[in-house]
């Protein structure tokens, strides 16, 4: 289902990294149900809810190119009708029982989320189970649905935000899924049909990569039949002969500057090359570093230089993106137009001190500090903490890895910064995409 | 005034609260958390509502002054302290409050709406006490000089650049807001206008934080892993010794009948999707006689609340004109506020044609009411809402936080699920009804129709 007009954004952590006494109160069990699902649990009494959330590994990185926009489709309408109930009838049931049932999907998953009065949960479940197994795809919300997403779709064509991030991605990635717009183009979702979304379902929606986290007043003993009932009836693995997710992508050396004019008062820019992926060593030194550069607020060097300093932005941030199948490290500001270039060039001298010099003891001692000390507040809330467990079993992390988190951030030296900083960081790799009408500033991409 | 952006695409954002950041929602006593209250001997309010899930704090402390207390000329001036709040003071040095927060393993912001300006982290609970002594020195002792003024206010230019100047949705909104009230001060943004932002000086900022921030102007909200008497007693001995302004707010002025319906229409070539908009003076949760803000939010959801309302079902399904549409109700302000609802047109609806369509949805509910099923429906999603809202810590401070900054009690967020419950048909008929268009702004934003504009050479 799609919201309009969501006024409020609401900006999310890109990627959950964990804590220690956080959880420790309530440990999170590894349990496999009679019916082999095996999912990751919190038991929480405090509040008489319970949250589930469910990620399917793959997402748009299984589309093929003609398919492009059809995870989101899909996600955005197995909520418009189910078995016996039709769209109307389906909402309405939800309210009922107050059920907050939630699909999404991105670059490498599609994921569900539930959230229920534990009372409510039998029947939450029930209406789940029928959006995951028995989708109606009925000819009204399916055209009104893509009407929407058309409409999305001719708004980002003016919205610097989006056309920065379009630009940056087809360009770094131009033969690739994840060059590719999730939302599609007006072509794909016109021709996207209710035997296209059945077709791809089995794809994307099936027990071979599915992580499973639970949260909620219940215990592991009575959620196991749920799952099994709920997840039963998903197909094993993907059709016969279906392809997979393409294997680990190489993105372009694309560098330098793109313009893109638009006629605005102030410039969007996305900038980045290649970063670490989640399970590469390097992964923990230079997320510890990247706080000290651009990931830590007002801590930030380049919050200091390009902010405090010289009041260039309001907001200028850097932070790792390990995709699945390829590592990013991404950066963005907004300056005025008279005024981006300087944004720039501090952004890129920011980059060469740090790939050069590394950081101080005292500011690495900060950055473990407030790593270490806030590891907890990722954990105060029964949303979060299922996010996590699902998030965790992506991520291939073990079980205790709360336990153990904050010693990685501990182990973390100096020497490793540095030399990770000057293994990854490359200013003259750095590619901007510029959407604005920045003065004293031309396209010089090579 | 701070969001740390880390997605590109949300860039920076939650922080300015023109739109309506949570409705008023209450806990049912019989299952919410415990939620406390005191009063030091110099004002100060305190809440505390425990949470023992995690051994983290949220510690906020609000000011009972937001945009719509600004000295004329002056817009953007509340906001605009609140980012200098972060400068430092006689014992901070300048940039340090937010490091020194960080180093403790905390995170911390603030925000500034029409009726309030908070501040508050996020932290592991046994540094409750050093937030504390943080946030009462810069209560009283804020220092700042020329040089961080001027670059603070650049910062604020681009903050207002981002989130109006550079979207025809942003700069259109602000215009329709304006024309909402004739005289009353929330038709002024919150940021403030930018030819004023640019006259900000410090002496200006100095002098507002000198008559608005006390403790006697404050409300401390502390939720999370903790007990009453424990952040009581850090309360004395922090906030306890500062001394209260005895400072009266001023009257803010008041608005005028309405007696002639508005209409505001821009057209930008940025605007790929038209859509309309309109909002009806009515009453707040706080002017209003009791009962009538509830029936106003219980109106909203049966009219434009989600999938199964009203405007969705007639226009959006049934006769596929509207591509969205919705409603909603700011109940949670301290005067006077608005009833909107809006409608997106699908391609070959006119703006205008949509519009006449939705006024017909809402008078037919004005003469009918609502059916015992929808509002039964209704109320049961609204009052376990607050179920959920409690899985969230932040949350829950700030609708208490808000809530009684602008003059509500504990007791009323209390009572509001059974005041919800207590709405009937014919509430929400009578609330529907009173929504005259002599009350009312409706906007249209358009794109630029070239074939139209071709057509006029």
């Amino acid at each position: 289902m799609i919201r309009f007009l969501s006024f409020i954004v609401v900006a999310l952590a890109l990627f959950a990294l964990p804590n220690d006494r956080a959880v420790a109160a309530a440990e999170i069990q590894e349990v496999t149900t009679p019916g082999g699902v095996t999912f990751w649990m919190v038991e929480e009494r405090a509040i008489p809810i319970l949250s589930i959330q469910i990620a399917f590994r793959g997402g748009a990185s299984l589309e093929r190119s003609e398919e492009q926009g059809l995870a989101n489709l899909l996600t955005s309408t197995l909520d418009e009708g189910a078995g016996p109930y039709d769209a109307q009838a389906y909402a309405a049931r939800a309210e009922e029982i107050a059920a907050r049932i939630g699909f999404s999907s991105d670059r490498d998953t599609l994921r569900v989320s539930a959230s229920m009065l534990i009372e409510r949960r039998d029947e939450t479940l029930e209406l789940l189970r029928l959006a995951l197994t028995e989708p109606r795809f009925d000819p009204e919300p399916l055209a009104r649905v893509k009407a929407q997403i058309q409409s999305g779709l001719k708004q980002d064509e003016v919205d610097p935000d989006a056309m920065a991030s379009n630009a940056w991605f087809s360009a770094k990635f131009p033969s690739d899924a994840y060059g590719r717009k999730a939302s599609g183009t007006p072509e794909t979702v016109e021709a996207f049909t209710a035997e296209d979304l059945r077709g791809i379902m089995p794809r994307l929606i099936n027990r071979s990569d599915m992580y499973v986290g639970v949260v909620g007043a219940i215990s592991a003993e009575e959620v196991a039949p749920l799952l099994d009932a709920l997840l039963g009836d998903l197909p094993a693995g993907p059709p016969e002969g279906a392809s997979g997710a393409p294997d680990a992508v190489t993105m372009t050396d694309r560098s330098g500057i793109e313009v893109i004019d638009f006629d605005a008062p102030q410039s969007t820019v996305l900038f980045g090359h290649d970063g670490p992926l989640r399970d590469d060593p390097d992964f923990i030194p230079a997320f510890v570093m990247n706080y000290i550069l651009g990931g830590g607020g007002f801590a930030s060097r380049l919050t200091v230089e390009v902010r405090e300093k010289r009041g260039l932005a309001y907001g200028v941030y850097s932070y790792l993106a390990p995709l699945d199948r390829s590592g990013l490290y991404l950066g963005g500001v907004a300056t005025a137009n008279e005024r981006v270039s300087d944004s720039i060039d501090v952004i890129r001298d920011e980059w060469r001190r740090m790939a050069e010099e590394g950081v101080s003891e005292e500011e690495l001692d900060r950055a473990k500090r407030y790593l270490t000390g806030a590891y907890p507040l990722r954990f105060d809330s029964n949303g979060k903490i299922a996010r996590f467990l699902v998030g965790a079993q992506l991520e291939d992390l073990p079980i205790d890895y709360i336990e153990t988190r904050n010693e990685l951030v501990e182990a973390v030296t100096v020497d490793d910064i540095k030399r990770v900083a000057a293994k990854w960081m490359d200013p003259n790799q750095l590619y901007f995409v510029v959407v604005g009408k920045p003065e004293g500033l031309a396209s010089s991409s090579n | 005034m701070f969001n740390l952006p880390r997605v590109a695409a949300a860039a920076v954002g939650a922080f300015i609260c023109l739109s309506t950041p949570f409705s008023a929602q209450a806990t049912e006593a019989s299952t919410g958390p415990k939620v406390t209250t005191f009063e030091l001997s110099n004002g100060m309010q305190g809440v505390v509502i425990e949470d023992h899930r995690a051994p983290v704090v949220t510690h906020m402390v609000w000011y009972k002054v937001g945009a719509a207390d600004e000295p004329p000329g002056q817009s953007g001036i509340a906001h605009f302290l609140e980012h200098l709040m972060f400068k430092g003071t006689d014992e901070i040095p300048p940039g340090e409050f937010s490091k020194i927060i960080a180093a403790n393993g905390g995170q911390d912001n603030a925000f500034t709406s029409l009726d309030y300006t908070g501040y508050f982290q996020r932290i592991a609970a046994d540094r409750l006490e050093l937030v504390m002594k943080m946030e009462a020195d810069r209560m009283v002792d804020l220092v700042l000089d020329e040089e961080s003024v001027r670059t603070e206010r650049d910062v604020v230019i681009e903050e207002r650049n981002s989130r109006t100047d550079n979207n025809p949705q942003g700069r259109f909104s602000e215009q329709f807001n304006a024309a909402v009230y004739l005289n009353h001060p929330y038709g002024v943004p919150v940021i403030g206008w930018r030819h004023e932002i640019e006259e900000l000086e410090r002496q200006d900022a100095l002098d507002f934080y000198k008559l608005h921030y006390a403790p006697d102007q404050a409300t401390l909200i502390v939720a999370g892993d903790v007990t009453p008497d424990a952040v009581q007693a850090l309360a004395e001995k922090y906030y306890g010794p500062l001394n209260p302004s005895g400072f009266v707010p001023f009257q803010r002025p008041v608005e005028p009948p309405q007696i002639a319906a508005r209409r505001v229409y821009m057209s930008d070539e940025k605007v790929r999707q038209p859509y309309f908009t309109r909002a009806y003076l009515v009453e707040s949760y706080v002017t209003a006689e009791p009962g009538e803000g509830e029936a106003f939010a219980v109106l909203a959801e049966i009219f434009g609340g989600g999938f199964t309302s009203r405007l969705s079902r007639e226009l959006v399904q049934d006769q596929k004109t509207a591509l969205g549409a919705g409603a909603y109700y700011r109940g949670l302000a301290r005067d006077k506020t608005t009833f909107n609802f809006y409608g997106i047109p699908v391609e070959g609806v006119s703006l205008d044609e949509l519009e006449a369509a939705a006024d017909a949805v809402l008078t037919k509910l004005a003469e009918e009411g609502p059916t015992e099923e929808e509002l039964e429906r209704v109320k049961m999603s609204m009052i376990s809402d607050e179920v959920f809202q409690q899985d969230s810590q932040s949350s829950m401070a700030r609708m208490y936080g808000a809530a009684l900054t602008i003059g509500l009690t504990v007791e009323d967020v209390k009572a509001w699920p059974d005041r919800i419950r207590a709405v009937t048909a014919e509430d929400v008929k009578a609330a529907a009804a009173s929504l005259a268009i002599e009350h009312s702004v409706t906007g249209q934003l358009t794109g630029v129709d070239v074939q139209k504009a071709e057509a006029a050479q």
